[in-house]
């Protein structure tokens, strides 16, 4: 049992002092972060990305990734306090989460979603444990075909998967493909996209687009709702604690099904938010009293949260085994890892124990004390949101702007901040899913270097794809998954035609 | 504040937006399809060339742009959905217009006096506040920016004649 040694000496990096301290501080961004409409886990951690390029690489990715465990945390309260969702993958929560606190069982509500998260983070990480070794086992196997069949795959797999707007996704993926060829082509040398203009040269920065689709785009959403929040009182005394406690363990099976909804998502990069509404509708299909969903039931709460938290945590395990990041804030974490100077890959946990060790030492204890947090914390929290608008709104903005100017210390990055902040807005309002687009702009580069690499080795030929085991099993998964939608519609249109 | 603004009449109908973007997607893919194709968009004697990979993205863009024109086209009950109502217009434009000038101001006056005036207009605007709260608000936020990015971080912000004047730049 290797993973047990290398777990100890995870521990040991992550709970020196100094390596806590910014746990804790990671965790108490991430919640103010996560109750904050317009300030999520994928922008909030991108806009503290350059905060950290002189940290240590491991304490740099402890901070940020407990910044994403407080976040998650954290979109709980306002989704069932104010039914305000903070966070996409919490939007699920407020279903039963508010109904709940109108009925005064606040307290309740928040111990079961926070309680839930803990479970879901927990079995996710145990996951992680066991599988971490088992990726470092077939780490020399991997070269550019192999990675690029793993692109390949993930980006199929978005496709596959928005079975309503397979069309809209392909659109937002191909824009952020676009995106990414932008500026110098590192094969042969020459310009592309930029069209004569100097400040293109250097291509798109991911982390403007996530600041500028995922935070202005969220706080114009939001103020279309109205200038002001209104929400329960939140209260949350020892003794509510413990009664939910009690109650829980009767939902054990809900939570299981749960988990494993969400660690599946995160590991296929669904990512979080869908998997709580997937969990949220199993658990309804197979619970006894489904028609009292959406009414306040606890187990409407425990399940799209044990399934978020359980995504979110898995996500990350792609991301630094594969490259691959699971959602858009894995995304911006790998994008920490390259500037820190890692190769994610099967090599680093190889090559980089520590670093791999210590962050998974560190989301056991991250979770267990963002728990502690959140759970003392309520009010305080709670609290953030009776700032008046006025106030709180123009501060997210600076923030943003400051954000995407420290990223490149150029001030043309707030001005295309801005233009995807519109975009964003506009895209979420018809139905454009802003993941795929954000993954391709990371990945885009990347996925057709490995394609020229792969040419080159194969002179030309695509058999390469197919050439080994792993290669050709991902590419065939690939082309099974991007064909299912079409394949599913075709099966109602005969049906369909049948019928009539 | 200003009391909630009741007006529920379409400003823009959904319909509409999806065909303008649509529009817009199908210029944008042609325009990298285009560009691409002047670089090379061929298959080399070593594999793709570098306008291969954009110029199939593209040409793709402008497809997928093409086909929801389509189909929206022929949902005409789309025309009736709103997109946005006029009332929510009011309030976006009342958040994105002042957004605008700041952003755009950042370069001449630097982001710290810009961030006040900011903040100090919004609560001028949408609150009612004591003069001084109003004034000590924004002063204290952007002497935590200050402290935080110059002294903790070391991470230098954009800034303009008032911080020369007074000795920080």
């Amino acid at each position: 049992m290797e993973q047990f040694a290398a777990l100890a000496q995870g521990f040991a990096v992550a709970a020196s002092p100094e390596n806590f301290v910014l746990m804790l501080v990671g965790i108490l961004l991430g919640v103010i972060i996560g109750v904050l409409p317009g300030l999520g886990g994928a922008n909030g951690i991108a806009i503290l990305l350059p905060l950290t390029f002189s940290m240590n690489p491991t304490s740099a990715i402890i901070m940020l990734s407990c910044i994403y465990w407080g976040a998650l945390f954290g979109g709980a309260i306002t989704s069932i306090l104010f039914n305000i969702p903070g966070e996409p993958w919490s939007v699920a929560t407020t279903f039963d989460g508010y109904p709940l606190a109108q009925q005064g069982r606040a307290g309740t509500a928040l111990t079961a979603a926070f309680t839930a998260s803990f479970v879901g983070a927990l079995l996710a990480v145990l996951l992680i444990t066991f599988m971490a070794p088992l990726v470092a086992s077939f780490a020399l196997r991997f070269g550019p075909p192999e990675f690029f069949s793993v692109y390949l795959l993930t980006f199929c797999a978005f496709i596959g998967m928005n079975r309503g707007a397979a069309l809209k996704t392909v659109a937002s993926m191909m824009i952020g493909f676009g995106l990414a060829a932008v500026g110098l082509d590192t094969v042969t040398g020459q310009l592309r996209l930029t069209f004569g203009f100097t400040e293109m040269l250097k291509g798109f920065d991911f982390l403007i687009a996530v600041i500028g689709l995922f935070g202005i785009g969220e706080i114009l959403l939001t103020i279309e709702e109205g200038l002001s929040f209104r929400g329960s009182k939140a209260r949350l005394s020892l003794r509510v604690v413990f009664e939910t406690w009690r109650e829980l363990p009767r939902y054990w099976l809900s939570s299981l099904r749960s988990a494993g909804v969400g660690c599946l998502m995160g590991i296929v990069p669904g990512g979080a938010t869908p998997a709580s509404f997937m969990a949220y509708g199993v658990a309804k299909r197979f619970s006894p009293d489904a028609e009292q969903f959406g009414k306040g039931q606890v187990e409407g709460v425990v399940a799209p949260e044990t399934a978020a938290h359980a995504a979110g945590t898995t996500a990350l395990l792609p991301m630094m085994a594969l490259g691959v990041p699971g959602s858009p804030t894995a995304a911006v974490l790998l994008g920490g890892l390259l500037i820190w100077g890692l190769q994610p890959g099967p090599l680093l946990f190889v090559e980089q124990k520590d670093f791999v060790w210590g962050l998974i030492a560190s989301m056991y204890l991250g979770n267990l004390t963002g728990l502690l947090v959140v759970l003392s914390g309520v009010p305080l929290f709670a609290a953030i949101l009776r700032i008046p608008f006025a106030i709180i709104a123009p501060v997210i903005l600076i923030i943003c702007a400051v954000g995407a100017y420290t990223v490149h210390n150029s001030v043309f990055d707030i001005y295309l901040m801005f233009a995807f902040g519109i975009v964003g807005y506009v895209f979420k309002k018809l139905n454009y899913p802003l993941a795929p687009l954000v993954l391709a702009l990371v990945l885009g580069d990347r996925a057709e270097d490995s394609f020229r690499q792969s040419m080159l080795l194969s002179q030309g030929s695509l058999g390469i794809f197919f050439g080994s085991g792993i290669a050709g099993t991902l590419t065939t998964l690939a082309i099974v998954l991007l064909v299912w939608p079409l394949l599913g519609s075709m099966r109602t249109r005969s049906r369909r035609a049948a019928t009539t | 504040m200003s009391a909630p603004q009741q007006d529920d009449r379409s400003a823009v109908s959904y319909w509409t937006m999806e065909a303008v973007v649509a529009i817009v997607l199908i210029a944008l893919g042609a325009l990298v399809a285009f560009d691409s194709a002047r670089i090379g968009a061929r298959w080399g004697d070593d594999g793709p060339q570098a306008g291969y990979f954009p110029f199939y993205v593209g040409v793709i863009l402008s497809l997928v742009g093409a086909v929801t024109l389509f189909t929206s086209l022929r949902r005409t009950l789309a025309r009736a959905h709103s997109f946005v109502s006029r009332g929510q217009l009011r309030l976006i434009l009342r958040l994105l217009v002042p957004f605008l000038v700041f952003v755009v101001a950042i370069k001449p006056l630097g982001l710290y006096a810009t961030s006040a005036i900011f903040i100090a207009y919004f609560m001028w605007r949408m609150g009612d506040f004591a003069w001084w709260l109003s004034a000590l608000i924004p002063v204290g936020t952007v002497a935590v920016l200050f402290l935080m990015f110059e002294v903790w971080f070391k991470v230098p912000l954009p800034k303009g004649p008032l911080e020369a004047m007074l000795g920080l730049g």
